[in-house]
């Protein structure tokens, strides 16, 4: 018996009771549609991150001071006031340091803002010139901080374009527009290009002042918040970062590394945290979704048991006619292994138009893993043989006479 | 020569639980190549479980069973396939012919269980259709046939392999007695053909179609005559 007359003939079974047929399937198509979608959704939403954070600049190092110990209480990191200016320019200018191509000091601070009868709390950050390109920010409208900024401490201002509309109303051009932090007058010089964050940390939410002027003027600190240096390449960030805390160690008379006074954070640290935060729960809704292709499974060995319970006349008469226990159970296990598997390439489609849905109505990036299909498919077949196994077993077990019996 | 069926101190015991029940006690006789045999009983008198043991769907308690040269009562239950896949053909009461299902496909079964490809199974199973006057039947599935022509399909199907026996449990049980009388034309025909049939039936006027009547009761058999002057031979 040529196994392609039984897949015909399988097929020709389950199409004679369509609304059975496809019932059953539907446990599978769930399951495996929900896997693919959930994973596809998954690895998007981490490119999406991943991406976010590359667009914050390529290779950086970000140096904060550390925690401050007083007694028993410790601050939180970024509260002391270990990391200077001096920090920043030796490790630009230091002969050890061979791997960090720029060097970003900088003060960030949270404070109200005004414009005319317009109010806002945001995050204002002194920069210097060189902060545009390490972190791959640029204007749309007039021009970023300068140089010549910083040494003439100008109360100028760059702002980000959810500012300028928290700040302004939308037929307003902001440049040239004066505004007030902590009282004092800044003149804006510019806007910056959307960035596309949300929430607290919104690269789009920020007020940018030159960092000779929020250090002296505006907030009267002699340290900064953080110094990000960018590496080479990404090949030497470890090395960088190595040369970088040896230096600081140094300056700093610091000889056990475990007692620093400043923390050094990779941007690769960030992503992979990011990474295996949404991979943990990528994988935790994969399981959900798993589960639900066990229940289908068993939905799939239910019918079957069904149906070989109803066709136990006619498994009689095949085993009369000389139909072997081989014959039979190619018979059934062939019929569950084509549910399972049709349920799973529609499941598989299901799952593929409800990502790319999903994605483009909350503008994540569509991915599909050619590996989540290939799974996807052969494990709606796996499932097929294991719950098909059983009631194809208790098929080919019939006794012929009792079979031809049964009403 | 040795006889096509040997059969010799067949008993068969169903142990149901706590009774013990003998359906076949010693049974002993031969058929030869080419007989026409009807096995005759009330119900309950073992009848059907002979019918079982010929037609290799059960095996005895005791004694042994040579059919066509081979030992049947010691085989494994594919091997007991095999034996009915090639040597019988079966003819049932119910016909048992698939639902939804051509004539000409229902003809086909066994001989793919035999391992014959496709083309030559359908032209097989067209010139028995022919043969069995439902040549222009072929197509109808089994809900559009008539009692008859059902159980035609089904001799169809049993010669469809050229068997050592043709096997009939009660053959004309579900139809009307007029086709009852073309079924049994058929077999008398393929008898003069020379194909060995052997046709379970508890009724007389059906009985006498054939040439020799075994008659069995409660599991022995009674008597063993000619057909249709019922002479006494054993």
């Amino acid at each position: 018996m040529e196994y392609k007359e039984i897949v015909e003939e399988a097929v020709r079974t389950l199409t004679i009771n369509k609304l059975r047929t496809g019932l059953a399937m539907l446990g599978i198509i769930i399951g495996i549609g929900s896997v693919i979608a959930l994973v596809s959704l998954g690895q998007g939403s981490q490119q999406s991150v991943s991406n976010q954070i590359e667009s914050l600049g390529a290779n950086l190092l970000t140096i904060s001071p550390g925690s401050q110990q007083g007694g028993f209480i410790r601050g939180g990191a970024g509260s002391a006031t270990t990391l200077t200016l001096d920090d920043a320019n030796a490790i630009m200018s230091s002969s050890t340091v061979t791997d960090v191509s720029a060097v970003s000091p900088e003060y960030s601070r949270r404070a109200q803002v005004t414009a005319g009868s317009n109010n806002t709390n945001t995050s204002i950050t002194g920069v210097e010139a060189i902060y545009a390109s390490i972190h791959k920010v640029s204007v749309s409208e007039g021009q970023f901080i300068s140089d010549n900024d910083n040494a003439k401490q100008a109360k100028v201002a760059v702002i980000g374009p959810t500012t300028a509309s928290n700040l302004f109303n939308s037929n307003t051009d902001p440049v040239g527009q004066s505004i007030r932090i902590q009282g004092q007058a800044f003149k804006i010089i510019g806007v910056t290009v959307s960035k596309g964050g949300t929430g607290f940390g919104n690269a789009d939410d920020v007020i940018y002042i030159p960092l000779s002027t929020a250090m002296n003027s505006l907030f009267g600190s002699v340290s900064v918040t953080s110094v990000v240096v960018q590496a080479k390449s990404s090949n030497v960030m470890n090395a960088a970062e190595d040369e970088v805390g040896y230096l600081l160690l140094d300056r700093h008379k610091i000889s056990d590394p475990t007692q620093a006074d400043f923390t050094i954070i990779s941007q690769n640290d960030i992503l992979s945290t990011v990474s295996s935060v949404t991979g943990t729960f990528t994988a935790l809704l994969s399981g959900i979704a798993a589960i639900s292709l066990i229940v289908g499974g068993i939905g799939i060995m239910n019918i079957m048991l069904v149906t070989v319970t109803e066709r136990t006349r006619e498994i009689g008469l095949r085993k009369a006619l000389g139909a072997k226990k081989k014959d039979i159970i190619a018979q059934f296990l062939i019929e569950s292994i084509i549910l399972t598997f049709a349920g799973g390439v529609i499941g598989m489609m299901v799952g593929v138009a409800a990502s790319f849905g999903i994605s483009k109505v909350i503008s994540l990036p569509f991915t599909i893993a050619i590996s989540s299909i290939a799974l996807a498919v052969g494990v709606s077949g796996a499932i097929g043989v294991i719950f098909g196994w059983y009631p194809a077993q208790k098929a080919a077990n019939l006794q012929p006479i009792e079979a031809l019996r049964y009403e | 020569m040795s006889s096509l069926i040997s059969v010799s101190h067949v008993s068969k015991i169903y142990n149901t639980g706590e009774a013990e029940t003998m359906a076949l006690d010693d049974v002993s006789f031969n058929i030869e190549k080419g007989e026409f045999v009807a096995i005759m009983g009330p119900s309950g008198s073992g009848k059907s479980t002979l019918m079982h043991i010929l037609g290799a769907l059960d095996t005895p308690t005791s004694g042994t069973y040579i059919l066509d040269g081979e030992n049947v009562e010691k085989l494994t239950d594919d091997e007991l396939a095999g034996i009915r896949n090639r040597k019988i053909g079966f003819v049932f009461q119910a016909f048992n012919l698939l639902p939804r299902t051509s004539a000409l496909k229902n003809v086909t079964i066994p001989m793919m269980y035999a391992g014959i490809p496709k083309e030559k199974r359908l032209e097989i199973a067209e010139k028995y259709l022919k043969m069995v006057g439902l040549g222009d039947r072929m197509d109808h599935t089994t809900s559009q046939l008539s009692g008859g022509q059902q159980q035609r399909v089904a001799i169809a199907r049993a010669l469809s392999l050229n068997p050592s026996i043709i096997l009939a449990d009660e053959p004309t049980g579900n139809i009307a007695s007029d086709q009852a009388e073309e079924v049994m034309a058929i077999f008398q025909k393929l008898n003069k053909e020379g194909h060995t049939i052997i046709m379970i039936t508890h009724e007389p006027d059906i009985a006498e179609h054939a040439k020799r009547i075994i008659h069995i009761r409660d599991g022995k058999i009674v008597k063993d005559g000619n057909g249709h002057k019922q002479h006494l031979i054993a």
